[in-house]
Formats: C-alpha cells, sequence, structure tokens
C-alpha cells in the first residue's frame, strides 16, 4: 500500500504527540475540566490502550484530539497536537476534514447507532472513498466490496447492497470497521469497539483488529474499560483517572507492577479466571464529581497510602522504569514543606 | 424427599415460547424459543449461576421462576409447591420468598420515591412493618448494605451507580426472602464499584443464609460468584457442573470456547483461542439437532440430525453434547442436572 512507504519514512518520530490537552465544558456548575492536562505519544503502528472508568475522559481525550468536541460547551486546549508532523490544534475545520475518516479514522461503541439506518452498507463505505480519494462510483463500489471481503463478510458482493438492520451487531461493528478502514488510515482511534458485543463475538472482532493492524500497519488508540481487552491488544498502556493521566507504560510491567495505587486498586478488584479469591480487593468510595474535584492528588481520598503531601500538592509525572511512568508521590524522595518527612518515607516503603 | 435434602427450587422441562405476530390482523408468523426444556435444581444457600450470550434466555429463565412470565410448559417447583398452580392469593405470598435485583440501577428505582419509601415499599405491600418499625428496618436494611440512615430522605439521582445497586438490594432483602434472583447485577457498573458489589453480595450471602440464581455473561464474574454453573444456548442448557470441575475441566466446545474468548488481564498469558465462526442463530428458527452445530468447531453428522440429551459425564457434571462420551457409572447425583432433568432429556 502506498502510505507504507510514508510510514517508514520518519519512523523515528512518533505519529501522534499530544501535549498540554485540556478540554473544558460549560455546565450548570461552572466549568468543568473533563480532561486536564493530558500529554501521551503514540508510535507508529503500534497499539496503545487508553483505559479508566467511565467519566475519566478517556473518550474525551480521543474526541478532542479529532476536534469533535462541539462548542458551546466544549473547549479544546492544547498546546501542540502533532499528528505526522502537522499541528491539529492549529487546523481549521476544513483542513481538519481532510484528516478525519483519511488519516484518522474512528470506530465508536454502538454498531447500531454508527451506521444510518437508511442507506445501503455499500453506500455509506463508498461515501468516505469518493469523499477523500479521486475514484469513479464504480471503482468505490469494488473498493466497499474488498474492503467488506477483508473485514470477514461472507458473501461481500451481496452484502454492499444490504441494509443495516440486515445485519447482526458483530456484522454491523465489521462494516463500521470497513468504513474506517477505507481510507488507509496512519491512526485508528477505536472507542470500546467491543463493549456492545458478546464475548464470542468480541474475540472475533479483536482478532480482526490485530490481523488488519498487521497487514496495514496502522496505529490503534484503543479505548477501553476492559483491562482483558489491554492486556491481549496493547503494546503500552494510558491509566486515566478524573481527567488525568495517574500512569503510562508498557503492558508487561505495567500489569506485573503497576505503580500507580489506582492502577493497583483496578487490578485487584476484577474477578480473574486465572486465581480464585475469597473475595475482592474494591476500591473504597466514588470517582469524584468533575466539579468538585478534590485538591492535591485527584485520587488521594481513595488511596490508602494518602500521605499529607497528596491532599496539598498535585503529584507530578515521573519516570519509575524503564519508558514507564506514573502520577504518585510515592515515587519521590522530593519532600515539600508541608509533608512530615517521617510520613512520607514511610509510605514509600510501603510500597 | 422433603426436609433440608430437598433443593430450594426444582425446575422440570421449563419451556417458554413467545408467539411471533405479523400484520394487520396479528396473524402469528412463528415462535420464538426462548426457553425450551430447561430443568436444574438450585439447592439451599448456594450461588447457582445461569451464563451465556445475549438471547440464550437466562433472562426469560429468571422471570419463569419467579413467575413474572407464564410458561408454555414444565414446572418450578419451589419447596416443593409447584409455583405455577398456585392461586394468586398464595402466589402473592410467595413472592416474600423470592425476590429480584435488576440490572440497571437507573431504571429500575422509582425517581419520584425516596430512598427510604423505596426500600420500605415491600413490607409495606405485604404488610409486614408501618409507622416506627418500618422506618426502623428501612433504616437496618440501608445499614447492611453499606448506606447511612439519612440516606432514607434522599432520591435516587443524588446516588452513583453502585449505590443505587445496594439501595435495589436492600429494597430485594426489605422481605427477608429465601431466593434471590440477581439479573446482572454489576454488568452496568464501574470495575471498581463492581467489586464492592460482588463483595457485599457475598457477605449478606453469608449472613442471611440466602440463596443465589445469579444471572451473569461475565464468566470471569460468575467464576468468582458460583457455586455451580449452568452454560446456556439458544434456550437450551447445554453444560452444568460445579465451579471447579466447570472451570477445570469444561466439556461442552461451547463452554470451551467461551471461555478460550475471553480475554484475561496479564498480558504475559498466551492462550489457545478458539474462535467461533459467525453469530449466534435466531431462536426463531434455532438449527435442528445440536443447536450449537452450524458454529461448532468439531460438529459431526450426527449432530445435525440429533438433539443430543443432557447426560452425566463425571461427578455432578452434566454436558448435552453427542462427542462428550458418558460417565461410566451413570449416577445421577442430585447435583449437575437434576435426575428429573437427565430423564427429561433423554425421553
Amino acid at each position: 500500500m502506498a502510505k507504507r512507504a510514508g510510514r517508514e519514512q520518519n519512523s523515528q518520530t512518533p505519529l501522534l504527540s499530544v501535549r498540554g490537552l485540556r478540554t473544558t465544558f460549560v455546565t450548570d456548575d461552572g466549568i468543568v475540566p473533563a480532561v486536564d492536562g493530558v500529554s501521551f505519544t503514540i508510535d507508529r503502528g503500534t497499539t496503545v490502550g487508553l483505559v479508566g472508568e467511565s467519566g475519566c475522559g478517556k473518550s474525551v481525550t480521543s474526541l478532542s484530539i479529532m476536534k469533535l468536541i462541539p462548542w458551546p460547551p466544549g473547549k479544546v486546549e492544547a498546546e501542540e497536537i502533532l499528528f505526522d508532523g502537522k499541528d491539529l490544534s492549529r487546523m481549521s475545520e476544513r483542513e481538519m476534514r481532510r484528516i478525519r475518516g483519511n488519516e484518522i479514522a474512528m470506530v465508536f461503541q454502538e454498531p447500531m447507532t454508527s451506521l444510518n439506518p437508511v442507506f445501503k452498507i455499500g453506500d455509506q463505505i463508498m461515501e468516505a472513498i469518493i469523499l477523500h480519494q479521486k475514484v469513479s462510483k464504480r471503482e468505490a463500489r469494488e473498493r466497499a466490496i474488498e474492503l467488506l471481503r477483508m473485514v470477514g463478510i461472507p458473501s461481500p458482493d451481496k452484502r454492499v447492497d444490504e441494509y443495516p438492520h440486515h445485519l447482526s451487531g458483530g456484522m454491523r461493528q465489521r462494516v463500521v470497521i470497513a468504513i474506517a478502514l477505507s481510507c488507509n488510515p496512519k491512526l485508528l482511534i477505536a472507542d470500546e469497539p467491543t463493549t456492545a458485543l458478546d464475548v464470542t463475538i468480541q474475540a472475533q472482532i479483536l482478532d480482526l483488529l490485530r490481523r488488519l493492524q498487521e497487514e496495514l500497519g496502522m496505529a490503534i488508540l484503543l479505548i477501553t474499560h476492559d483491562l482483558g481487552v489491554v492486556a491481549e491488544m496493547c503494546q503500552r498502556v494510558i491509566v486515566m483517572y478524573a481527567g488525568k493521566i495517574v500512569e503510562e507504560g508498557p503492558v508487561v510491567p505495567l500489569f506485573q507492577e503497576p505503580a500507580h495505587p489506582y492502577t493497583r486498586g483496578l487490578l485487584a478488584s476484577i474477578p480473574k479466571m486465572n486465581e480464585d479469591r475469597p473475595r475482592l480487593t474494591a476500591i473504597p468510595g466514588v470517582v469524584p464529581h468533575p466539579a468538585r474535584m478534590p485538591r492535591g492528588c485527584r485520587f488521594h481520598p481513595r488511596c490508602q497510602f494518602a500521605k499529607p503531601i497528596c491532599e496539598q500538592l498535585e503529584p507530578p509525572r515521573l519516570p519509575v522504569g524503564e519508558g514507564r511512568f506514573a502520577a504518585c508521590w510515592m515515587h519521590t524522595d522530593f519532600e515539600p514543606l508541608e509533608a512530615v518527612p517521617g510520613e512520607v518515607s514511610s509510605s514509600a516503603g510501603r510500597s | 424427599m422433603p426436609g433440608a435434602h430437598e433443593p430450594l427450587v426444582r425446575v422440570e422441562g421449563l419451556v417458554k415460547h413467545f408467539p411471533l405476530r405479523r400484520g394487520l390482523w396479528s396473524r402469528q408468523a412463528g415462535v420464538v424459543k426462548a426457553v425450551d426444556d430447561v430443568s436444574f435444581d438450585i439447592r439451599r444457600g448456594e450461588t447457582l449461576c445461569l451464563v451465556g450470550e445475549s438471547g440464550c434466555g437466562k433472562s426469560t429463565t429468571a422471570r419463569l421462576i419467579l413467575r413474572l412470565l407464564e410458561p408454555t410448559a414444565g414446572k418450578v417447583f419451589f419447596e416443593g409447591k409447584n409455583i405455577f398452580e398456585l392461586p394468586a392469593r398464595e402466589m402473592r405470598s410467595l413472592r416474600k420468598e423470592m425476590q429480584l435485583i435488576f440490572q440497571d440501577p437507573y431504571a429500575s428505582l422509582n425517581a419520584r420515591m425516596t430512598v427510604g419509601e423505596i426500600i420500605g415499599e415491600p413490607l409495606v405491600v405485604h404488610k409486614l412493618a408501618k409507622g416506627a418499625a418500618l422506618e426502623r428496618r428501612v433504616k437496618e436494611l440501608l445499614e447492611a448494605v453499606g448506606l447511612a440512615s439519612y440516606h432514607a430522605k434522599r432520591y435516587p439521582h443524588e446516588f452513583s451507580g453502585g449505590q443505587r445497586q445496594r439501595i435495589g438490594i436492600a429494597r430485594a432483602l426489605a422481605v427477608n426472602p429465601k431466593l434471590v434472583v440477581c439479573d446482572e447485577p454489576v454488568s452496568a457498573l464501574d470495575v471498581s464499584v463492581q467489586a464492592q458489589v460482588l463483595n457485599l453480595l457475598k457477605d449478606l450471602q453469608d449472613e442471611l443464609q440466602l440463596t443465589y440464581l445469579f444471572i451473569a455473561h461475565d464468566l470471569s464474574v460468575v467464576k468468582h460468584m458460583g457455586d455451580r454453573i449452568a452454560v446456556m444456548y439458544l434456550g437450551k442448557i447445554v453444560e452444568v457442573a460445579d465451579k471447579a470441575s466447570l472451570y477445570q475441566n469444561p466439556q461442552h466446545p461451547y463452554t470451551r470456547a467461551l471461555m478460550s474468548a475471553i480475554p484475561i488481564a496479564d498480558p504475559t498469558v498466551k492462550r489457545e483461542r478458539i474462535l467461533l465462526e459467525g453469530d449466534v442463530p435466531s431462536a426463531i428458527n434455532p438449527p435442528r439437532g445440536c443447536r450449537f452445530h452450524t458454529r461448532c468447531p468439531i460438529a459431526q453428522e450426527i449432530c445435525a440430525i440429533e438433539e443430543p440429551p443432557l447426560r452425566m459425564v463425571g461427578e455432578g457434571h452434566a454436558c448435552a453434547c453427542h462427542l462428550v462420551p458418558a460417565a461410566a457409572s451413570a449416577s445421577h447425583p442430585a447435583g449437575a442436572g437434576t435426575k428429573a432433568g437427565v430423564e427429561a432429556a433423554e425421553g
């Protein structure tokens, strides 16, 4: 594919580099930040998982990158959103339209609502192709059939003329993926792509995504709440809590030795297929309301390792190993005046 | 067989077909075979899990057991009494013994009632308490589920999903039921909150000697909660066994595929995945023979012709597959598929 050559030319720089992303919404409770100072990178051809619970800002992060947050009430600010050398944050709406669906494509959670019920699936795939590529209708139709075959839809030359309601949930999600891949995107953002599907269908879709990534060499930003899906699909993981990144790193060390108490709590709270425990270790309390975020570290009211400094100061992004970062005071010897020195070292020792 | 050995609930040959109506005169155009000849026992104090994918009939089965639906055929015995033969008045008083916890904590609480009214309502309906006694009981229930007594004055919208689910649990426990049917009680919750609710359900079971029928699609949640597990596919039970036996030694090809499909939250675990082809067929026109044969990786000729009976394949382990050999000693321990269930399936 033509895009592949481009991919290898500048394989040194990351494909996407987001710095200082902040997305706020005007609500009845005032201006509420849904995403508050998020920075990360995605390398070419890799799969990065963005995990967290509902309301942590993971979907808003992806929509902000795509500039799909409507103003009002939403507002996206960022130092930069560098995608393949271009700064998306400075782009006009017109320029963004050439990126969306073409260089960055998205797959959403609900395969029922992301397709238009009154158009044939073939027409919906062709729309993206005709919009972004200079091809005739006939060629676009052939490309649509080829895409349906690629995503594993049986007898694609017949299916191309069917409507979404003729298809099952799994098949619809395949169609959505076909649309997303129609222009050979460099980055695919998949927002909970399998959450609405049954497990055996989820396994099919995950398998399909992995196969397509190998074939097409695109990068995937996989947004999910399911740590099992992350463990299976991703090379790197970004964990979000209350609008901030709390931990980031390669998947194996992050799962084996989570550095942030929230990551640790998440991993401990899921029932696992390969172990038996009489009780699950729950994280006490609930996620804070976006308009009433706690001071200091946003996780401190629920954290068993919290110490005085956590209530006062927001922890910086600290290195905790090869390519790993965590935003937690446990990982520093830095002792500001507010903190009681003894408490700091004893808490750090426990970790 | 009266006494403690008698199961709390015995389900025999339960069938529910929903008519499918079409056209101006609501002509019956077919039937949806939601539950098709299902038999099992629920023993006192245990958690029996019904697991399967959407449309497999697990929720319909639960609603039949609670007699929220009338069956097309079959019996459900609750403490020896066939609930479908009970007159309305006796049925109403029996409802105290069986309660339901719903999946959606947002839809299952009346937004216009205070939490105290919601939890107290079953007590009022069954005339079990009023006045100060009612208030005291509501307070006690709130504390039992990890909420505070002052929450009684508040409305559901003031609570998070996990807290609302606790309110739903308190309401179910208000009348001191023997059986609690939990229909996907945590699937709408975030993982950290899910753990809190699962722990609470386990604690309450120990404290109050509850029997649970736990319905879920998540096999890892089922593994954590269940004592015995029944796997359903297209209206049929394909495998029943106690937890250890099912997870260490799954027999039915569908159970195996289902287990291998669950993503494990450990990136170092590499597994052989059995990928099933295609989708679950429609329950309107289920495949002949074994209902799973259209997707089964090891299907043989016989599977398309003859329906496999649920039969014992090991100690307390029953499976409905032609290709899994029956246990040599064809004993029917009152565990897996019940004796009645096995006979019904074979007959």
